[in-house]
């Protein structure tokens, strides 16, 4: 196996060719904050919170994609990087409607934490109030575009895990949301076998189980890794 | 960021000059104050509560205040001459839970694009026969085309989230700001939303 040796915040780590910075980062107990990411799925730099410092380039680079190189230097914390992360999480909570007091995820909500943690105690870019839609055509889960951050898990959990591929993201901008089949709605779209990963990993109160209201959606993403471990085992043990 | 200096100017006895205002809220925030409960008298013994909708009966925003907490966002033409009127006479003012800050539920009507939706859905569409828009010139404010929170309209120095924020966590605001010093804001203790 190959490995790279590199430098992340002083500390000197050897990480297999192929390997995240994320991963490397995490390795030497280094904690990156990160939204999208779920261990499991695959990685997209959608939420551009993990970005990091790399000495050599002038951009700064999403650390759950970007692979270890021999002599690497990279600094995952400075002004930059803390005015950055705190901005990402502005523009989210402006961006959409997260209403926390009424949402069936507060107190247990991955973007609340993420707020805790970049400081930010109000947003310092105006709020949106876009006017986006609720899908309430499914039997047992719901849909509050509201809420919604694109983080783009439930695609993934869908497509990777579950190999239904019910949702995609469609449009662009400020029109850009997730779709259920072809734009249809949630309901309508007979791929779902309504299993509920989605919901499970949605870091937000944008999936719910529908009896779920104020305060009541406990869904745990970490329970993912769980699952496929499950799955492993019994694929890889004896007939 | 640099905190505001938090010693008194305006008291004659030595005591801060609190106010608390009541704008586009539920007034959860001001029930959460009140949760303060016996420390309330303590408070009581090192300010005056000069102006407050469940703590005084003045009906004038006083001159001269030193900190004044402003719950909800400002909604309506008597919100925004309010919130004008305490910028000017406060030296610290404090967003106080997340309609100030955020809009929040009642900021959930900017969705619909203005207030004469809103009204119209309100005061016809789930009305009787008998529905009426409200055009009280003088009497009832009229509402703004959004609710916006406080920092958009006029500059905050503190912000206080939570809906409400619980009396630990008004508290743990407070007290340092009564010792002159500013309060630490940082950690789910003080700064989660919701």
């Amino acid at each position: 196996m190959s490995v790279s040796t590199l430098t992340i915040d002083g500390q000197a780590v050897a990480m297999a060719v192929g390997a995240t910075l994320l991963e490397a980062a995490r390795e030497v107990g280094i904690a990156i904050p990160t939204l999208c990411h779920l261990e499991g799925l695959s990685p997209v730099a959608a939420c551009r919170l993990c970005l990091v410092e790399i000495e050599g380039s002038g951009k700064l680079q999403p650390a759950c994609i970007t692979p270890v190189l021999e002599g690497m230097v990279v600094r995952t914390d400075s002004p930059t990087l803390r005015d950055y992360r705190r901005t990402v999480i502005e523009l989210l909570f402006t961006e959409g409607n997260h209403v926390c007091a009424v949402c069936v995820a507060n107190g247990h909500c991955e973007l609340q934490d993420r707020a805790v943690e970049v400081g930010m105690d109000h947003s310092r870019l105006p709020y949106r109030f876009p006017d986006r839609a609720v899908d309430l055509s499914h039997q047992r889960f719901g849909l509050d575009h509201n809420r919604c951050i694109l983080c783009t898990r439930c695609v993934r959990v869908c497509d990777e895990v579950e190999g239904a591929h019910v949702w995609d993201v469609a449009w662009r901008g400020e029109h850009c949301r997730i779709i259920a089949g072809l734009d249809q709605p949630w309901g309508a779209v007979d791929a779902c076998t309504d299993c509920g990963k989605c919901v499970m990993v949605c870091p937000t109160g944008a999936l719910f189980p529908k009896g779920d209201t104020v305060e009541e959606k406990h869904e745990d993403p970490s329970q993912l890794v769980a699952l496929l471990r499950a799955r492993q085992a019994r694929q890889g043990a004896p007939p | 960021m640099s905190s505001p200096s938090v010693s008194t100017t305006g008291s004659i006895n030595g005591k801060l000059r609190l106010a608390t205002v009541w704008l586009a809220g539920c007034s959860g925030c001001h029930m959460s104050f009140l949760d303060l409960d016996e420390w309330l008298i303590e408070l009581a013994d090192c300010m005056d509560m000069v102006f407050s909708p469940v703590a005084s009966d003045s009906k004038e925003y006083p001159q001269d205040v030193d900190l004044c907490l402003v719950e909800g966002g400002v909604a309506n033409s008597d919100n925004l001459a309010l919130i004008l009127q305490v910028r000017a006479r406060t030296r610290l003012l404090v967003s106080f839970g997340d309609c100030a800050l955020s809009a929040n539920v009642p900021g959930m009507r900017n969705m619909l694009g203005g207030a004469e939706p809103v009204l119209r859905r309100g005061y016809l569409e789930l009305a009787d026969d008998s529905g009426v828009m409200p055009h009280a010139p003088g009497i009832v404010p009229e509402l703004l085309p959004q609710v916006l929170p406080l920092h958009e309209v006029v500059p905050v120095d503190f912000y206080l989230p939570g809906c409400p924020p619980s009396a630990a966590r008004i508290r743990a605001f407070l007290e340092p700001l009564l010792r002159g010093e500013a309060p630490l804001m940082e950690g789910a203790e003080m700064i989660r939303f919701g």
